[in-house]
């Protein structure tokens, strides 16, 4: 009997976590909208997540091309097909590796750094004195933060395929020595703009909701002792990236399973 | 701690490189449209199929790209298929040159090939190329080798 006690307080548990996420997630999405009237908050978050990206992004951007122009040029070679070497390359970054390892690295480098700021701030009792002051923390610091983010990550999303695309482009060309015309003419002929690239900005959009959503509930629900911030940072890490490889799983079914 | 005018301008540029690599991507990347042309003077080719040759294949010849493929229409009186050629100012061709349609590799995506005739006069913007060859279709290559083995076994009987 204690068996079926102990399982049946586990789900209640999960449901009430589940249900208090949930809620937490709704009063972002609501506050989110009204941070647009606060333009100057938004954009100071936004140099805070977007800008501070940039350097891991577009550096990661630039090696994930390089990597994917030289094994594809090994896989093609014996099927002297390497001519559709940019397009494989576009493809798979703008479909897949963009948004996802964009996602990854931006759980780590901006989703940390949201987590234990907020998580600090809640443990110095900061969002309680803000709302003693009837400043309600959810939109004066919680809002900016979720709407920077969720305007960031399709951004450095985009750069990221980019830039990936120019790297494997200096691959192919520079190094290899393949024909740039074959190189963008094969992928000007078969990457649509919005079958490929928009549900690529698509996707990256909703992984910038759930990458932002995850780490500023961390940091909200942290337990305000450094243990419990650094346990905090840890789980952001661990739910936004399990969160984005899953979600990518059901997006891609739903976008790219018809031919 | 950065003055807000900078932080400002951080995050304008930011939100334009973005917007740069989205155009990047939508242009140069994928079919919203091509740009990036080079100069050069442009001749067309009627050619009586011409397979899967597609915008922007590479015009060759000796195995040299010399040129780009513009524009593929079909001719509505001769029902030919009427591929436009930009060829590099630099490269000059006899009138009396010929124009294949070749494929680069087994599976590999289709080029046009340039034979320089003899002529004196080069040709110039505009002019027609008029000997053409036309691409291999695979299917037609099969059908015609299945009707030439069955007449031979029936010659043998």
């Amino acid at each position: 009997m204690s068996f079926v006690q102990a399982l049946g307080a586990g789900v209640l548990r999960w449901l009430a976590a589940f249900g208090h996420a949930s809620l937490f997630f709704k009063d972002l999405l609501v506050h989110g909208l009204q941070a647009v009237r606060r333009p100057d908050l938004v954009i100071h978050q936004i140099h805070a997540i977007g800008n501070r990206s940039l350097v891991i992004i577009l550096s990661s951007g630039l090696a994930v091309g390089f990597v994917l122009a030289l094994q594809m040029y090994y896989a093609l070679v014996p099927y002297g097909a390497t001519e559709s070497l940019g397009l494989i390359v576009n493809l798979s970054l703008v479909r897949e590796l963009g948004p996802v390892v964009a996602a990854l690295l931006f759980a780590g480098r901006a989703g940390t750094s949201l987590t234990a700021e907020i998580g600090l701030m809640k443990a110095g009792e900061q969002l309680s004195a803000m709302e003693m002051m009837a400043v309600d923390p959810r939109s004066r610091v919680l809002a900016p933060r979720f709407l920077a983010g969720v305007i960031s990550m399709p951004l450095l999303a985009v750069l990221f395929s980019a830039v990936g695309i120019l790297g494997a482009w200096a691959v192919a060309v520079g190094l290899i020595g393949l024909d740039p015309g074959n190189f963008w003419s094969l992928m000007q002929d078969r990457v649509d703009v919005w079958r490929d690239v928009g549900n690529g900005v698509v996707k990256s959009a909703v992984f910038g909701v759930i990458c932002t959503g995850v780490a500023l509930y961390q940091g909200h629900e942290t337990q305000a002792t450094p243990e419990g911030v650094a346990y905090a940072t840890t789980r952001t890490v661990v739910v936004s990236s399990l969160a984005v490889l899953s979600m990518d799983f059901v997006l891609t079914a739903l976008m790219f399973s018809t031919p | 701690m950065m003055s807000k005018k900078s932080i400002e301008i951080g995050v304008g540029l930011f939100v334009l490189l973005g917007l740069a690599g989205l155009l990047f991507l939508s242009l140069k990347a994928a079919n919203l449209a091509s740009f990036g042309q080079r100069s050069g003077y442009v001749v067309t080719a009627p050619f009586d199929n011409i397979g899967g040759l597609k915008v922007r294949a590479p015009v060759r010849s000796a195995g040299v790209t010399v040129g780009r493929v513009t524009g593929i229409t079909l001719d509505p009186q001769t029902f030919r298929g009427v591929v436009t050629l930009e060829i590099n100012e630099s490269v000059k061709f006899p009138k009396d040159s010929s124009a294949k349609i070749l494929t680069a590799g087994l599976l590999g995506d289709q080029y046009i090939g340039l034979e320089p005739g003899a002529e004196e006069r080069n040709l110039q913007a505009g002019d027609v190329i008029a000997s053409t060859q036309s691409a291999v279709v695979l299917e037609n290559l099969i059908g015609q080798f299945l009707f030439n083995k069955a007449a031979d076994g029936g010659d043998k009987k």
